[in-house]
């Protein structure tokens, strides 16, 4: 057989393979270690959530997946080949999280030279219509808003038809309805049978537009499942009332309650079912007032995952997120 | 063939940038009517056996030509910084094709600038025999070779801030020197340095035209090392920047 009929044969049943992958980073203050060795295997036609908090080490796996970054460690199979390999077969589209388009082409003009760049692109005009740019079609890439550009950019990761679609945290710069026609658009993209990855660090776009949702935190895979799991799993709420005189341990015995701690008058009981919590609690203690039921942020939920909130001083994990940021800004100016 | 699209609208693209354009064609055209404007009819400039307005044509045509070829380099600064160059890493665009994109571009505005100065010599009076014209071009064109691979490396070396200084420096220090201001005198300290310098022999491209001493085997030497050190060079710094092996 040849080397080409193994390629070949090997792409059909293909899957996307992330093997032990390590990366670290200097630092001011020693090696950053952005990312400690992740296993991630997707499947053809699968649409996951790389789900997790700033400085989690998504960016850095998706660099790597992308081949804009070499691994200090692991394996990485896109489809059977390497990287680089099916960036070079056209096999990949991607949008990254930071970039500017090039000046003076007219935003048709600029995703029609990126499809010429790839062996079976999209229809120019259809992708202008399906990313919502062909009224501003004519006009120059130096003259568009924030929002347009976002969806040019996203433009331009479609035009290539790509097997495998990246976007790393694709809607951080958008509005609440740039967003919905963002995800709109992918979902009719997904539609077509590509496969999908994308960052987040927003647990309801995980939920809604992905079947499957990988957690990172600090650089290590936390969890991986079904979105729905891994809503359970990192979804919980907190109820904090103004309730004196009750013991903390009996609060924590309610339905639906997993724990309680009090801070003077107010209590805080994390909730597996708020639901179920919060009828307990007044039946059980009419008395508590001023109640306020909110979603835990992912951060935390993660925290409490790996078990790092425990003990640890409160500033260190922002401060190790902030310090892989820069690590990881840097890399990329270097480049 | 699919490449054809990406080089033309490189090219289109950079048409487009008034800016840009006004000012690189305009500044050498405005220093040649200054400069060469009243001497223009000294027969024989510094007893070069050349006009002047004829020396000072293609010393500023060498000025031109310089700074088009390194402003490929600025233009790559500036799209590197924006991160258009990780947008493109991730495509199936071969860097053969990219630096292709970036020499053809370079070189078509090297072209406007001395069609420019032709225009503006033949308007103080310049005139040449067609081949004389053509032979002339001909090795300045070829004298650009090692510009184009010194853009590549600047731009991908340096920032957009700084790579204005060292463009502005470069170009100027190298005209100088090269002979664009004044002839370089047949013997001394600065003849023996400009013959090493790839300007020298770009502002040596008008005694060709006048049927005078061709190239010698020196000039073509000093061009191939020139073109072959930085042609090297600037493949490590594109190799470096995008990590591409």
């Amino acid at each position: 057989m040849t080397p080409r009929a193994a390629s070949i044969s090997l792409r059909r049943d293909a899957t996307i393979e992330l093997r032990e992958l390590v990366k670290s980073f200097r630092g001011q203050d020693g090696p950053i270690e952005a990312v400690r060795g992740i296993d991630i295997e997707i499947s053809a036609g699968e649409t996951v959530a790389l789900l997790g908090p700033n400085g989690a080490g998504k960016s850095t796996t998706i660099d790597m997946l992308l081949g804009l970054l070499a691994p200090d460690a692991g394996t990485i199979s896109v489809f059977g080949d390497s990287p680089s390999e099916a960036v070079a077969h056209g096999a990949v589209g991607a949008m990254l999280q930071t970039g500017a388009l090039i000046r003076d082409l007219s935003v048709r003009e600029l995703v029609a030279m990126m499809a010429s760049l790839y062996p079976r692109p999209m229809d120019v005009e259809e992708v202008l219509d399906l990313t919502g740019v062909s009224e501003i079609a004519d006009q120059r890439t130096n003259k568009l808003s924030g929002g347009q550009t976002q969806r040019v950019r996203f433009a331009v990761a479609l035009v290539s038809n790509p097997e495998l679609l990246v976007l790393d945290e694709p809607t951080v710069a958008m509005d609440v309805e740039g967003r919905r026609d963002f995800w709109a658009t992918m979902r009719a993209f997904a539609a077509r049978g590509s496969t999908i990855l994308f960052a987040t660090h927003y647990l309801e776009e995980a939920d809604a537009y992905a079947d499957r949702a990988v957690l990172m935190a600090h650089g290590r895979i936390v969890a991986d499942g079904p979105t729905t799991e891994i809503k359970a799993m990192v979804g919980t709420r907190t109820i904090r009332a103004t309730l004196p005189h009750v013991d903390v341990d009996v609060l924590a015995e309610l339905a639906g309650v997993n724990g309680a701690e009090r801070h003077g008058d107010a209590v805080i009981l994390s909730c597996t079912d708020s639901d179920a919590a919060i009828r307990a609690l007044l039946v059980a203690h009419p008395g508590a007032r001023d109640i306020e039921i909110a979603a835990a942020g992912l951060e935390q939920a993660f925290l409490a995952l790996t078990g790092d909130a425990a003990g640890a001083p409160t500033a260190r994990p922002s401060a190790a997120a902030d310090r892989l940021e820069r690590a990881h800004m840097a890399a990329r100016t270097m480049r | 063939m699919t490449s054809l699209l990406y080089i033309r609208l490189e090219l289109v693209r950079t048409l487009r940038n008034r800016r840009f354009f006004i000012l690189s064609l305009g500044f050498p055209l405005v220093l040649y009517f200054v400069i060469a404007g009243p001497q223009r009819h000294v027969r024989d400039f510094d007893s070069t056996g050349i006009s002047a307005p004829l020396y000072y044509m293609v010393g500023l045509a060498a000025f031109g030509t310089m700074s088009s070829m390194l402003s490929s380099g600025a233009r790559i600064a500036a799209e590197r910084a924006v991160g258009w160059n990780r947008q493109l890493r991730i495509t199936p665009l071969p860097p053969r094709t990219y630096l292709r994109a970036k020499v053809l571009t370079a070189y078509m505005m090297a072209l406007i600038s001395l069609l420019a100065l032709y225009v503006a010599g033949s308007s103080l009076g310049v005139s040449l025999q067609a081949q004389e014209w053509l032979k002339m071009t001909g090795l300045i064109l070829v004298a650009l070779v090692p510009f184009a691979a010194l853009g590549i490396l600047l731009g991908h070396l340096l920032t957009p801030d700084s790579i204005g200084p060292a463009m502005g420096g470069g170009v100027s220090l190298l005209a100088l020197l090269g002979g664009t201001w004044f002839a370089i005198p047949a013997h001394g300290f600065l003849h023996d340095l400009a013959q090493y310098l790839p300007s020298y022999w770009l502002v040596q491209a008008s005694h060709i035209a006048l049927g005078g001493h061709p190239w010698p085997a020196k000039a073509w030497a000093v061009m191939i090392a020139w073109t072959v050190v930085l042609g090297v060079l600037g493949a490590r710094a594109y190799r470096r920047d995008t990590g591409r092996m």
